[in-house]
């Protein structure tokens, strides 16, 4: 059974489609990017997901359990994270405490302060816990993102453009961190780089103009027409990967 | 009396209230509307521009016309000027934030109040009208040879109250071909649509809000310099027209011109039905709740289509 | 531990003044450390919930009221009047928690200012009750507790301090449980809070009953020790003392509402031996912290001096 089912979900905005009867399911364990041009409807689709948009019709599934009208934050607490395309940590408070917020909602007492650490170690900010989050380089930001993510311990972690903005060698190090993860946690990888999503992705879904252009591995994607024609081939530079 | 004439009394006090009420609302919703700024001074403003009228009629001597005729001329320039530097000084250096504007509006109105206090002092004073005659009203009645026009005792206005509403309604009117007509009215309302696109367009929206500002405080002014002959001069005013500004300006649409003139309307009748009716304070309650039950469940007002 | 012995230092020297302090000065204080009770309330809201109200004087004037009233037509005791005073406090918050709280930033502020304003005018309104403009002086039951007189200078000061010291040490706890961080996170960044799996709707309406209550419990001490209800105290003004103070003293610092209601009463105090217009004080000390101290003075201390002062 999957993790995640989503079925017909559909979101207009002033009668513009933004996402138009998509079905979806990832199976526990999966590492599933969704990629698409600009404007495809990643972000409402994902929006969605994680209860922060609602749906116009159609319905939703995590764990078995219906979703589709579940508040916000019962969703993150039945096992979802969900990190911010645009950087979004609390800015005056420090990195431990940012961290710390998010390890509160699974752990109790000194189990607390462990999962801080071990979070903040994972991605490599163990020794800037006392700095304020919003001091941070924007890449550490970005990765104080992600150890927010992984103190929830979620059964679901959903990266929205982790990469954006990052330095080569940052994406490098975030490739490292999502392989790391994969065996613990079920992943979905909203991704424009498309290096990352071919190195990363155990499967691809494409979207276009609001539905489901084609779904597969890899290896799939990369040699299907209308993917190319819809995304891969319009993009030029993009088709190299 | 009977019920019939109580209600055409009740009107016009009410009619006077809206036009008073459209004018001093109609400033507090341009600087809303353009600036985003919650003016909680906008109270004080309106009582300077009735206390600066006792102290100008008090200066001007002969016909009580001459004075009064200097103040209204008078007292909304100063007022608006006094609110130019108001935020050249204060509001221009929050960069507008919301928030923090208004702590800092109520910390103005707080010096305005005070300093007039301390100046004026806490009498009440009158300030005369430049004419006032009773006009007395008709009224059909039912004598012993059937129906005949009546002229019940104590059944009047005064011609001042009939002028104050012809003079708010006419200076309304102004305002809006001023917004609608003018190239100063088409900056204001590109800068209100879109701060950033007419800065683009090259708008010096800096000196745009702070004769924004001035223009709001100034219609205030206004309105209290028309009003002051019916209701005396004090330095403690401003609170009632504060208030029902905000009413008209929220239930109207915040920001919106034509919605802040129908609420105008609704409000200064049912406030003259209720008082003459009830009593003045029941009247402010029901005010008071309206506004905020339809802040929370209609932010954009029951007229404007944008959300706060 | 060093803050915690910065906290039980100054309810010490609260204590110490007791003896010290000449009878003028003691009965400001007094009335200092319930006004700076009515800051903690407005604190925990405004300081760390973020959410910014311009209509406290409500629950302080329910508070006040729920404790006259009982006293004036049912002969309540003080004990009795604290807790029916606290108990409407947070019974009107959570009134109003329900429906401002559907609003956010300006909107919050002008929803709580007109709800205040209503509670205000509906005061005048039932004058046959509640006395109206003049308000009423407390009977002398109402300031009996367990045989004492709180009227009594001595009486009033300890009871003072007493509930002084427990809001101090709730705020220093609450600001340091998980619940006050959750606050603090919902102030800085709402939406992550909530994408975190917080209920935020839950944390801000807690806060809002918690602060409406320790403001109804500073409303009726001031109704209980001082022997005076009245309207006065539900007027715009004592919506905006507390926030005053707060921005003085320094928002979302556990020690600020103190210092700030310190600071406030003594520079009026000063400036009413000049002029009538002492609340000149108040109108130019709100423009002058909104222009260059934002921060307040704890909070400048805090950026300064001492990083994890709470």
């Amino acid at each position: 059974m999957s993790l995640l089912s989503v079925r017909g979900l559909t979101r207009d905005f002033d009668g513009l489609r933004a996402v138009d009867g998509v079905d979806l399911d990832i199976g526990e364990g999966e590492v599933r990017a969704l990629i698409g041009p600009n404007g495809a409807g990643k972000t409402t689709l994902v929006g969605m997901i994680a209860g922060r948009i609602a749906p116009s019709a159609g319905r939703m599934a995590f764990g078995g359990r219906d979703i589709t009208h579940m508040p916000t934050h019962r969703r993150m607490r039945l096992g979802m994270a969900y990190t911010f395309q645009i950087t979004s940590v609390f800015a005056g408070l420090s990195v431990v405490e940012n961290v710390t917020l998010a390890a509160r909602r699974r752990a109790r007492g000194a189990a607390v302060g462990s999962a801080v650490a071990a979070a903040l170690d994972r991605v490599g900010l163990g020794d800037r816990g006392a700095e304020m989050a919003g001091d941070l380089a924007y890449g550490h930001q970005r990765l104080l993102e992600i150890a927010m993510g992984i103190a929830q311990r979620p059964r679901l972690l959903i990266l929205d453009e982790p990469t954006q903005g990052l330095a080569e060698g940052e994406i490098a190090g975030f490739g490292r961190l999502v392989r790391d993860l994969a065996g613990e946690t079920t992943i979905l990888l909203i991704e424009h780089n498309m290096d990352v999503v071919m190195a990363l992705a155990g499967r691809i879904t494409v979207m276009d103009a609001g539905r489901v252009l084609a779904e597969g591995t890899p290896g799939e994607i990369h040699a299907n027409r209308a993917v190319q024609a819809a995304y891969l081939g319009g993009g030029g530079d993009a088709a190299a990967g | 009396m009977e019920f019939g004439p109580h209600l055409v009394l009740a009107l016009i006090e009410g009619a006077v209230t809206a036009a008073v009420l459209a004018l001093t609302a109609s400033g507090l919703s341009l600087v809303f509307g353009v600036m985003r700024v919650v003016n909680i001074a906008h109270g004080a403003f309106f009582m300077l521009g009735a206390v600066i009228a006792w102290w100008i009629t008090q200066g001007i001597g002969g016909h009580p016309g001459w004075g009064f005729a200097a103040a209204i001329v008078a007292a909304p320039l100063m007022v608006g000027a006094l609110a130019v530097a108001a935020d050249l000084t204060v509001l221009r250096r929050l960069s507008y934030d919301p928030e923090r504007t208004i702590v800092a509006t109520i910390g103005l109105l707080y010096i305005i109040q005070q300093l007039t206090l301390m100046s004026y002092g806490p009498e009440a004073r009158p300030v005369v009208a430049p004419f006032d005659a009773r006009i007395a009203l008709p009224w059909p009645e039912r004598g012993a040879e059937g129906w005949r026009i009546g002229w019940p005792w104590g059944f009047g206005t005064t011609a001042w109250k009939l002028a104050v509403i012809g003079a708010a309604a006419a200076l309304v009117g102004a305002l809006w071909l001023f917004m609608a007509r003018t190239r100063a009215g088409l900056v204001l309302r590109a800068t209100q649509a879109d701060r950033e696109m007419a800065t683009a367009f090259g708008i010096p929206v800096e000196r745009v809000y702070a004769l924004t500002f001035g223009l709001g405080a100034g219609l205030a002014a206004l309105a209290a310099v028309l009003i002051v002959p019916i209701r005396q001069a004090h330095y403690l005013m401003g609170g009632d027209p504060l208030l029902l500004s905000f009413v008209v300006v929220i239930i109207g649409g915040l920001g919106s011109l034509p919605g802040t003139l129908l609420a105008a309307v609704l409000i200064g009748l049912s406030d003259g039905i209720i008082s003459v009716f009830f009593s003045p304070t029941l009247a402010k309650i029901i005010a008071t709740l309206m506004v905020a039950l339809v802040l929370v469940f209609r932010p954009q007002g029951l007229y404007g289509t944008r959300a706060p | 531990m060093r803050v915690l012995a910065l906290h039980l230092g100054l309810l010490a020297v609260l204590g110490a003044l007791h003896f010290a302090l000449p009878a003028y000065h003691h009965g400001n204080l007094a009335r200092v450390m319930v006004l700076a009770s009515y800051g903690i309330g407005y604190n925990l809201l405004f300081g760390y919930a973020g959410l910014l109200s311009l209509g406290h004087a409500l629950f302080f004037a329910s508070g006040m009221y729920g404790a006259g009233l009982l006293v004036q037509h049912a002969g309540a005791g003080a004990g009795a009047a604290m807790l029916a005073g606290t108990v409407a406090a947070a019974v009107v918050a959570a009134a109003l928690a329900l429906v401002a709280l559907r609003t956010r930033g300006v909107a919050f502020m002008i929803v709580t200012l007109m709800f205040a304003q209503a509670g205000y005018l509906t005061i005048l309104y039932f004058g046959d009750w509640t006395g109206g403009d003049e308000g009423f002086v407390m009977a002398r039951s109402g300031r009996m507790l367990l045989g004492l007189d709180l009227g009594t200078p001595d009486a009033r000061y300890l009871a003072a301090l007493a509930l002084f010291a427990v809001c101090l040490l709730g705020s220093l706890a609450l600001a340091r449980a998980p619940f006050g961080r959750v606050l603090v996170a919902i102030r800085e960044n709402e939406e992550r809070a909530r994408m975190l799996g917080y209920d935020t709707q839950a944390h801000k309406r807690a806060a809002m009953i918690l602060s409406g209550a320790i403001s109804g419990a500073a409303g009726a001490a001031y109704a209980i020790l001082f022997g005076y209800v009245g309207a006065s105290f539900a007027e715009v003004q004592y919506s905006i003392l507390p926030l005053l103070w707060v921005l003085l003293g320094g928002a979302g610092t556990v020690l600020g509402p103190f210092v700030g209601a310190l600071f406030m009463f003594y520079l009026i105090d000063l400036a009413s031996g000049v002029t009538s217009a002492y609340m000149l004080i108040a109108g130019v000390a709100l423009v002058l912290l909104t222009l260059y101290a934002p921060q307040g003075l704890m909070g400048e201390v805090r950026r300064r001096l001492w990083r994890g002062l709470p």
